[in-house]
């Protein structure tokens, strides 16, 4: 007998799960799948990412190959345009007819245009499908302006794509007096907006947009107030409308707004014919979600095995992803008293809003709405499905006990087994806690292997991590952040066992604490640790530094290096730019002013390196450490030498602290700044490390950071002298430095810190661990052996050696490194 | 029938070319290898120098170590640090991508690289 054949329409994303479930349940099916777009299945979800340089491939949902690896016949570029139901065949585009024994429909949605004159235009857009986002791409590189019609999910998310891509003035228009109208309330909505103004969105409410003007191309908005809003773009994203066309036609039921009705085994009105994913219309609703679809795709391929299985509807909680600011909402988010009791938090300062809904006994949570700080989302979510008794104290659930950290674990545990951990994936809590006490996991790539629990959107993978953690701890297993596997230690642990025994080089602390070969993570930890207790020059031990730091430069797209001289405080003077501009035409370098006031030369070949910097010190130059874990800039104002509000002169102060601190190893890379007054030009309280002159002397701030999550630093002290600043600044450095893990800012290490700042100040200011001298003995010791590593390495015929791409033809550069111009300068060439 | 392919050894360059515990690129025709003096356990290998995650020339830069119980050798790529094993070139992470390898023999204080 030959193998019933399922025909599959649609390879998007649910189309794809659903042959992956069916493969895992059976191999009793012949298996075949007509795709509309001319690509593989991918990660729609993350289609935004295209932006930020993933590639379609990198999004793909598996390989070109792993179809016909598993049997599946996958026809792409080839709608399927007629079902023939009588006779039970499907007819595609190209002229293939085939016979089916059971058809699934997963043919999506498509993004709903509203009729408005004008809408044909070019610079008129969609946002669906990686065609959609090159059109875009294309397009954005003349625009100046952009809008984004829809201030739902997905319209929030396209305007974010526009302010990425570089449009320099993005608007929002919604139809509806708040945005996100389907997931939050208004008192939401307007911390969201003004969240989103500081980013630079602009958005407008209540507005509907009558026509688009313009010639062929787009020009204007035209709204039905009579305003008025030029843009040379616009993306639509006005909501989404159910690809039913085919099984219209085919005389299957659909609803009157659209979407293929299914029964809860996922049944059209046709037996023989499924329909999954966002096609499907179930009891009146469509789910535009991926997990529901998921699901229904499990539902299928249970039903057709013969298994049991049935779809009862689906938790549509979201949270937004990479706009910049938190939006979560979950469960009923809009029920209102008296049918619930509401807790509201609100801190316009910080732009938090926070809203829980809670039954009337107090004892369960029905929903929420999270706009600012959505830490507490996937917890709050697990507390709803799963009706979780709430704390005597409810509101604790949204202010959190401070200091946070310490108990992680504790909440998460005391979930049921049976609760969704994973919903992409459908794992439950009781799933990965055997997959830690039975599969002996022990980290999330491991899960991920095993489980495939976080593989999906990724939301839930700081919950999988706790769950992790928790059994662990259950199990009697020791929970710390050990460096690796090669090391059963924490990075402070290690850096006192180092210390303690003398130990002075790599092997040596292998052979003593660790086991195996080492790797790429202990390595750099034990270089770093090495260079901030004997401060030896770091490329005496090459192979253990990151390659940045035993090129003793940063590598960068195409292989070449980039060239950072250090240029304290940002200080230059005319001579000295001139050999750095006379070096870079030299040598063919691409020259670009950093953020921390110094120069930075891109695209040098290795080879080039040693003589680059020979001329830079002779010319006066010092390595600028921008390759290694160590104090990169002090920026500077100009302060009281120049500044008509300058209190003191920022500028020498900013010089004398660099060149204290310059080429001390940390545990992570650290920057400062100095302000002459309290204007804060130098931006010095985004910094690890931030002084700012008062009348009296200066206040010092620390553990700021800018970055991907930025914190601004906090006071540890006021209206000290300058002594006070520096013997302050030698304690918290030499602290941190011990203390912290590896790869850990400044800022981090402090959040993490039990009692937080002020434990810190005690520490510092009050000496309470009686180590202030120690401190300032040890970091004395490390200012007085500084030198600098690339003058050892010019001046070292064994060192210098190694910079040769070939080692058996020193002279010649790799030939893969190539550049192209641009703007009369060169960058690396795309591969 | 059988089909022999000879290997052919080439110099590639000398033992004290190639640090201790890490990797030099060598130029063989428009091919570039990486050989790596895995002076800790006294053995050596040697694999393509191109990543073929970003198709970066830079795996002779990367640190080589040692994972799992079994001490299988590896090499980081310095670019993002994908590993590779260095006894069957595949990639020890998520990612289905492989590095060719090429056998080593040292001979005379002398590196020699078998290319088929
Ligand atoms: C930018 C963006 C961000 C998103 N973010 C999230 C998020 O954060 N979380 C979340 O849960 N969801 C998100 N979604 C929604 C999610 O992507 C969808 O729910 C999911 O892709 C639905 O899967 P599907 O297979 O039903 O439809 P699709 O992925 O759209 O796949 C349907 C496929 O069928 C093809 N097709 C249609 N008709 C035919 C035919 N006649 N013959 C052959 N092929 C046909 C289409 O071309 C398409 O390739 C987002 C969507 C977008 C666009
Ligand atoms: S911070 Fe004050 S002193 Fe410095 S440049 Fe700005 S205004 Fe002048
Ligand atoms: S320089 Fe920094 S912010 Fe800019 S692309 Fe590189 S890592 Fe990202
Ligand atoms: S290029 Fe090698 S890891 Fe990305």
């Amino acid at each position: 007998m030959s193998k019933p054949t399922v025909v599959v329409v649609g390879n998007g994303m649910v189309g794809y799960k659903f042959c992956e479930k069916l493969l895992a349940r059976s191999a009793q099916f012949q298996i075949i799948v007509f795709g509309e777009e001319p690509r593989h299945a991918y990660d729609r979800v993350h289609l935004s990412e295209y932006f930020n340089g993933k590639t379609a491939e990198d999004l793909s949902l598996s390989t070109l190959s792993w179809y016909s690896d598993n049997g599946i016949a996958l026809h792409l570029d080839d709608p399927i345009q007629e079902i023939n139901r009588s006779e039970k065949t499907i007819h595609s585009l190209k002229g293939i007819t085939l016979k089916y024994d059971y058809l699934v429909l997963a043919t999506g949605s498509s993004a709903f245009v509203p009729d408005i004159p004008g809408i044909e235009k070019e610079g008129v857009f969609v946002y669906r499908t990686i065609e959609d986002l090159e059109l875009i791409k294309a397009h954005a590189v003349n625009a100046k302006s952009g809008a984004v019609m829809g201030g739902g999910l997905l319209g929030l998310e396209a305007a974010k794509a526009l302010i990425d891509l570089g449009i320099a003035e993005t608007h929002v228009i919604e139809f509806a007096p708040r945005l996100m109208p389907r997931q939050i309330d208004s008192a939401g909505s307007n911390m969201l907006q003004m969240k989103l103004s500081q980013l630079g969105l602009h958005i407008h409410l209540n507005k509907s947009t009558a026509a688009i003007a313009g010639d062929k191309k787009i020009q204007s908005l035209r709204f039905n107030d009579d305003s008025q809003l030029a843009v040379d773009m616009l993306v639509i994203s006005a909501g989404i409308r159910p690809r039913d066309e085919l099984a219209k036609l085919a005389g299957l039921h659909v609803g009157t707004r659209g979407g293929i009705v299914v029964n809860e085994k996922m049944q059209t009105s046709d037996d023989c014919i499924y329909a999954i994913g966002e096609c499907a219309l179930y009891e009146g609703m469509i789910y535009g979600l991926v997990a529901p679809g998921y699901e229904m795709a499990d539902i299928v391929a249970a039903h057709l095995t013969e298994g049991e299985k049935s779809f009862y509807g689906y938790d549509m909680s979201t949270k937004l992803k990479l706009i910049g600011v938190d939006v979560a909402s979950f469960g009923d988010a809009f029920i209102t008293e008296p049918d619930c009791r509401t807790i509201l938090f609100e801190d316009t300062h910080k732009g938090i809003y926070k809203r829980i809904n809670i039954t009337n006994d107090g004892k369960n949570l029905l929903g929420g709405i999270l706009i600012g700080d959505a830490d507490a989302y996937n917890m709050l979510l697990q507390t709803v499905n799963n009706k979780i008794v709430l704390p005597p104290d409810p509101k604790d659930l949204i202010l959190g006990s401070r200091g946070g950290e310490t108990n992680a674990g504790a909440g998460v545990m005391s979930l049921p087994d049976d609760a969704l951990i994973c919903s992409c994936e459908a794992v439950t809590k009781g799933a990965i806690c055997s997959a830690v006490s039975d599969g002996g996991v022990t980290g999330i790539d491991g899960m991920k292997k095993c489980t495939k629990a976080g593989t999906g959107c990724g939301g839930c993978v700081p919950l999988v991590k706790d769950l992790i953690a928790g059994t662990m701890k259950a199990n009697g297993q020791y929970v710390k952040n050990v460096v690796c596997e090669h090391f059963d230690y924490s990075r402070q642990e290690l850096f006192d066992l180092v210390k303690i025994n003398g130990l002075k080089n790599y092997d040596l602390v292998l052979d003593h604490y660790g086991k195996g070969d080492g790797c790429e993570v202990c390595k750099p930890v034990v270089a770093s640790i090495l260079s901030s207790l004997w401060n030896d020059v770091i490329v005496k031990q090459e192979v253990i530094q990151d390659s940045n730091d035993r090129f003793l430069a940063n590598i960068q797209k195409g292989g070449t290096y980039s060239v950072v001289p250090r240029i304290p405080g940002g200080e230059i003077t005319p001579d000295k730019l001139i050999v750095i501009g006379l070096v870079a035409k030299k040598y063919g370098l691409y020259t670009k002013i950093t953020g921390g006031q110094r120069i930075d030369l891109f695209g040098a070949h290795l080879s080039d390196l040693p003589l680059i910097w020979e001329e830079l010190i002779d010319a006066g130059f010092e390595s600028g450490h921008a390759y290694g874990k160590a104090l990169r800039t002090v920026k500077s104002c100009v302060g009281s030498t120049w500044c008509r509000f300058g209190l003191h002169d920022s500028v020498t102060f900013a010089i004398e602290v660099e060149d204290r601190y310059k080429g001390i190893r940390a545990p992570h890379k650290i920057k400062g700044g100095v302000s002459g007054c309290v204007r804060e030009c130098a931006e010095a309280q985004s910094k690890d490390f931030g002084i700012i002159a008062t009348e009296k002397g200066w206040n010092l701030y620390v553990c700021g950071n800018g970055g991907s999550k930025p914190q601004h630093a906090q006071l540890l002290a006021t209206d000290i002298d300058k002594e006070t600043v520096v013997k302050y600044l030698d304690r918290f450095l030499m602290f941190y430095i011990k203390t912290a893990d590896q790869l850990t800012r400044t800022a981090t290490w402090l959040n993490k810190l039990d009692g937080g700042m002020s434990y810190l100040k005690n520490v510092i200011v009050n000496d309470s661990l009686g180590l202030g001298e120690q401190l300032e003995e040890e970091m004395q010791a490390l200012v007085n052996t500084y030198h600098c590593e690339w003058k050892e390495a010019i001046n070292n015929p064994a060192m210098r050696k190694r910079f040769a791409h070939f080692i058996n033809a020193p002279d010649e550069k790799d030939p893969h490194a190539q550049f192209e111009p641009m703007r009369e300068q060169v960058r690396a060439k795309e591969w | 029938m059988e089909t022999v392919i000879a290997t052919q050894w080439i110099m590639a360059c000398y033992v004290d070319d190639v640090p201790e515990n890490g990797g030099s690129c060598i130029k063989h025709g428009d091919e570039q290898i990486a050989i790596f003096n895995f002076a800790r356990r006294n053995e050596w290998y040697a694999t393509q120098n191109l990543c073929p995650h970003k198709q970066q020339m830079a795996i002779s830069r990367g640190m080589i170590g040692s994972a799992g119980e079994s001490c299988e050798p590896k090499v980081a790529c310095p670019f993002h640090k994908k590993t590779f094993s260095l006894l069957t070139g595949e990639c020890l992470g998520e990612e289905e991508l492989v590095l060719k390898t090429y056998p080593v023999k040292i001979a005379d204080g002398k590196v020699f690289v078998g290319i088929d």
